[in-house]
């Protein structure tokens, strides 16, 4: 659908970026002649690993350079070299670093307290901007937390009370 | 040092003892940061949506600042210079960057294939911790980082590591003709910059469609196109193809991802369940809304598992899809000269400027679209100095 009407002066750089070749795929892809040569590329200096690095079995060995922080530890940890069995196509593979993404939150609060450290869950929600911008709004979600709460404790009771 | 700290979703803090980067390669530089944005996309990360995201992570992929520290092998840069450095990571050497692909290095991500590594966005893009944060390493760094233009704000700068090459390339991959119609999914600032950049490719006419007003109002102002409320009409789709005589728009682009609202369906199976990788709304509209033949140009950000999109319609229509990561390095010549001759105004953009210290706040800010948030920046202390 062509608009019609071809006054542009009012946008500065109208146009400038046109493609001069008109092909519908711009850019097109830069061949070279590596292509489908697999990886003969001559490959950077490898880092060196010091720490666990898991990778992904759709290649053969870890890349020339990789992240070190946050190595695999506990229960996550071998969630995730589990994971790291299964191929990127494979649910198993990410429904499982899902699973121990959730259990490695729980680790780190495990770590904090074993630290001494008592997480500030108001101010690590961003409780503070909360209250500074959206005071309703956090007024009715702690409305919302006290009236779901008071269900829980009054269900609980009358099924004491039953049993 | 003082990072921003991941405890889980929607849990981050400012951490004041993380240790210090280390020089780990030979071609790493230790780069002290004087800017970092919260991306679009690092909200994935916060709302725990991307797998292998692990406790302690900094995230932070768009950053700028001075060379602290080089390896060995360093030739390109000093001590002392200032940096933008691109998102992705890349080595320089292998096929994909030697084709100018480097948003997919092969050599930057043991961790999965499908994806280069990217800094501070989880070990499913390589592990690396990211630039919110003092300090961070920067691996191969000859190949990505650029030298800052003297005349160049810093504020301009630090957007180009990432949003406006990914605004850019959506319009670029979109292959748009003089006069085409052009419609952007999402308000948010990569939108901004795709329906920006419409204009420089010879778009004839270009629509944003979001559903938050104080956005729609600015991509308005500031793209000078057009800007509709999917709330407001009843179905976007049906809009469009009455807008354009009944055909379809000549390029739709998906500058939304995961995230996207609009479809109780999309959300719940999504965003609330996590039974597809994020909720595709922006892309199932994207693909019904182009004419037949049109194209389709993906940056949002989707997981790796799989979405809901109508493939059939795909097929049937003939749509062209193209998505990339942005390829950043292979950009930024053309975009240092579209910021210094007036034609982008990255800094524009820009609505928050918060300290390092407040990055929980940062984070909830942003994500909530809190106090007509747009794009913040995160200043650590020794850039307030």
């Amino acid at each position: 659908m062509k608009k019609k009407a071809n006054n542009y002066d009012h946008i500065n750089g109208w146009g400038i970026d046109a493609n001069p070749l008109d092909v519908p795929t711009y850019p097109m892809k830069h061949r070279t002649e590596n292509d489908n040569k697999g990886m003969i590329w001559e490959r950077p200096a490898q880092q060196a690993q010091l720490v666990e690095i898991l990778h992904s079995n759709e290649r053969p060995s870890v890349s020339a350079v990789f992240g070190s922080a946050n190595p695999p530890t506990g229960l996550s940890g071998k969630l995730r070299r589990f994971a790291f069995k299964y191929s990127e196509s494979t649910w198993t593979h990410w429904l499982v670093l899902l699973l121990a993404d959730r259990i490695n939150m729980m680790e780190g609060i495990g770590q904090d307290l074993k630290s001494g450290r008592l997480p500030d869950l108001f101010t690590e929600h961003g409780g503070h901007s909360e209250l500074k911008y959206n005071k309703a709004g956090l007024i009715k979600k702690i409305a919302v937390g006290f009236a779901f709460a008071t269900l829980v404790i009054v269900f609980n009771k009358i099924r004491s009370r039953e049993n | 040092m003082l990072a921003m700290n991941y405890r889980g979703p929607y849990r981050v803090r400012a951490d004041r003892n993380k240790p210090m980067p280390k020089i780990e390669h030979s071609g790493d530089a230790i780069v002290r940061v004087t800017r970092s944005c919260i991306c679009g996309s690092d909200l994935h990360l916060y709302h725990g949506m991307v797998p292998d995201t692990r406790i302690g992570t900094t995230f932070g992929h768009e950053f700028i600042g001075v060379v602290e520290e080089i390896g060995d092998a360093v030739r390109n840069l000093k001590v002392g210079d200032n940096v933008l450095v691109p998102f992705n990571i890349a080595c320089g050497k292998c096929v994909f960057c030697e084709q100018q692909l480097y948003g997919n290095c092969h050599e930057s991500n043991p961790q999965a294939t499908a994806v280069g590594g990217i800094f501070g966005y989880s070990h499913t893009a390589g592990g690396f911790d990211g630039g919110q944060a003092e300090y961070v390493r920067v691996p191969y760094a000859d190949i990505g980082p650029t030298i800052i233009p003297e005349d160049m704000d810093h504020d301009d700068a630090v957007l180009l590591t990432d949003v406006v090459p990914t605004g850019y390339q959506a319009a670029e991959m979109g292959g748009i003709k003089p006069g085409d119609t052009v419609v952007v999914f999402g308000a948010g600032p990569v939108g901004v910059m795709a329906a920006k950049s419409a204009w420089l490719f010879g778009a004839g006419r270009v629509m944003v469609i979001d559903h938050l007003e104080y956005r729609l109002e600015f991509v308005k102002n500031y793209a000078q196109c057009e800007a509709y409320n999917f709330r407001s009409l009843e179905d976007p789709v049906l809009f469009i193809k009455k807008t354009t005589d009944w055909i379809g728009a000549d390029v739709c682009i998906d500058a939304v991802g995961c995230e996207a609202a609009g479809d109780a369906l999309q959300t719940i199976t999504g965003r609330k369940l996590m039974l597809q990788a994020g909720s595709a709304t922006a892309l199932h509209w994207a693909i019904n809304s182009v004419k037949k033949g049109g194209i389709v140009s993906i940056v949002g950000v989707y997981g790796p598992t799989g979405n809901l999109i109508p493939i059939g319609n795909v097929v049937n229509k003939g749509i062209t899809i193209r998505a990339n990561q942005a390829s950043v390095k292979r950009l930024l010549p053309r975009l240092i000269e579209h910021v210094r001759e007036g034609r982008i105004d990255p800094k524009a953009i820009i609505t928050h400027r918060i300290p390092l210290e407040e990055v929980a706040d940062a984070y909830h800010i942003f994500s909530a679209k809190l106090d007509n948030c747009i794009k913040p920046i995160l200043i650590p202390p020794s850039a307030r100095k």
